[in-house]
């Protein structure tokens, strides 16, 4: 068969899987929607948790369909639809793709045109994400029943070890966020932009709960963490501009440090 | 008790054929194409790419497991690492619905939210992405407008801004200590950087795990 990266039965083979991983979703949101009716959750607590996901989730998706069309110059689009919408991230993907296409000595902005090239990128990403998506239905049993253990044998410190979770994760991104801080001293500004717009959402997210509160808006809450991302991500816009960008690359730290 | 039992129990086990069966899925895709085009992949160049890949992406990977199993509960678990986007989407969506819920990650209710919330997020992803490839051509300008792309590439901070806020401002004696450190650590190390964040994430629990401990003890919390 003639191959071409945007070949019918790619999208066919493509479009097969990800209707299997959505059935996946619907079977566990069915099912966890039963159990919160027994477990007596209130149906306006699941209606509003359904609802806010869904909000919630627009923009970054968005984002995620940015990552498709940058794949899709070299990959086609099937490929980058399959990889983005089941298992892959944009950060991942993108770096394990640039990694097949380096290896193979293909430019990642042309169209692949020999099969064994794509073949080969298709299994790089393949096996290179393939960890989690293996162990998880193998070990997450055997990590919750130590979890439970924790919580079960002193109740105030099983909350706590919950909330210190949390916040270690919290804290990782937090720094991140400042990780190009470090080439102020450089003259490059570029690294201020994510600490800016990290901050804009902290202070719209604070905001809007205390007038949720104070103007009893309830709904309001619910949409606060939507509301304060996509202030934030407005805002990455103008500080961008003041700035001269939002990230700092390698040609830019050697631009000044020589 | 028993009822609780079984619906983890059945999760677990509908968690374990889903996953196992959509891996067998995606491992096929590869092996289908291969088939159908008549070609193998270029081996030398599959092996370097691999070699350059794969160690990093898996001790992330296999990291992320045990430090998102506790956070997202089970039926989250085997849906995020399916689904993927989990740093960028999956775990705030969950992490803001069971907050917002007043449910705690260890208990069935947040169990059950978690999973009601991820799968929400997966099934409207996929749409979005589905209308976006179907639309491609007239969206390609748009998404690719030098003027929005500063925000896309800042969703990250623009999540965990909104989410600290929250997490913080309720355990602000504990948060001092790990943000500190964060700081110190992605400021003052020029390999951290978002490609690495993924593999702070674990070092960020067990510091502030054993920091809590130590406060509890004294109590101090």
């Amino acid at each position: 068969m003639q191959f071409s990266v945007n070949h019918p039965i790619i999208f066919i083979i493509v479009g097969i899987v990800i209707a299997i991983v959505l059935a996946q979703s619907v079977f566990f949101l069915v099912k966890a929607v039963r159990r919160a009716k027994e477990l007596g959750i209130e149906s306006s607590t699941v209606k509003k948790t359904i609802s806010s996901a869904a909000v919630f989730t627009i923009a970054p998706a968005v984002a995620v369909l940015v990552g498709v069309v940058a794949l899709s110059k070299s990959l086609g689009i099937a490929l980058p639809w399959l990889r983005l919408s089941v298992i892959g991230s944009i950060t991942y993907e993108t770096v394990a793709a640039g990694n097949a296409l380096e290896a193979l000595g293909q430019s990642a902005a042309e169209t692949i045109t020999d099969p064994s090239t794509y073949v080969t990128v298709l299994w790089v990403m393949t096996i290179c994400i393939a960890a989690g998506l293996i162990l998880a239905p193998l070990i997450t049993k055997k990590i919750q029943s130590g979890m439970n253990k924790i919580g079960m044998k002193d109740k105030k410190w099983g909350e706590l070890f919950n909330n210190a979770m949390f916040l270690g994760m919290i804290s990782a991104f937090l720094g991140y966020v400042f990780c190009d801080v470090t080439y102020l001293g450089d003259g490059l500004l570029q690294g201020l932009t994510p600490v800016c717009v990290m901050l804009v959402s902290a202070a719209v997210m604070a905001v809007l709960g205390v007038i949720s509160i104070k103007c009893k808006v309830r709904w309001l809450n619910d949409y606060a963490l939507p509301i304060s991302l996509i202030c934030g991500m407005a805002s990455a816009i103008l500080f961008s501009d003041i700035f001269g960008g939002y990230e700092i690359t390698k040609e830019m730290i050697e631009g000044v440090r020589g | 008790m028993k009822a609780q039992l079984s619906y983890m129990n059945s999760m677990h086990r509908w968690g374990k054929i889903w996953g196992l069966g959509v891996a067998a899925v995606i491992f096929a895709v590869p092996v289908v194409v291969s088939i159908i085009f008549g070609c193998l992949p270029e081996w030398a160049a599959l092996g370097k790419a691999l070699f350059a890949t794969l160690p990093m992406y898996w001790a992330v990977g296999i990291v992320e497991v045990f430090t998102y199993v506790p956070m997202l509960g089970a039926g989250g678990t085997y849906l995020a690492f399916v689904t993927g986007n989990i740093s960028n989407m999956k775990l705030p969506c969950a992490v803001d619905a069971m907050e917002r819920a007043k449910v705690k990650a260890s208990s069935e209710e947040g169990e059950v939210i978690s999973t009601i919330a991820i799968a929400v997020s997966s099934i409207v992803t996929t749409l979005i992405i589905l209308l976006g490839v179907v639309l491609i051509i007239p969206l390609t300008p748009i998404l690719e407008s030098p003027v929005l792309e500063p925000a896309f590439g800042m969703i990250l901070p623009a999540l965990f801004g909104g989410l600290a806020v929250v997490f913080i401002s309720k355990n602000a004696k504990l948060a001092i200590a790990p943000v500190l450190l964060m700081l110190a650590l992605f400021i003052f190390v020029p390999a951290l950087n978002a490609s690495t964040v993924g593999i702070m994430v674990p070092v960020g629990v067990v510091f502030t795990v054993c920091v809590a401990r130590i406060m509890y003890k004294k109590g101090m919390l």
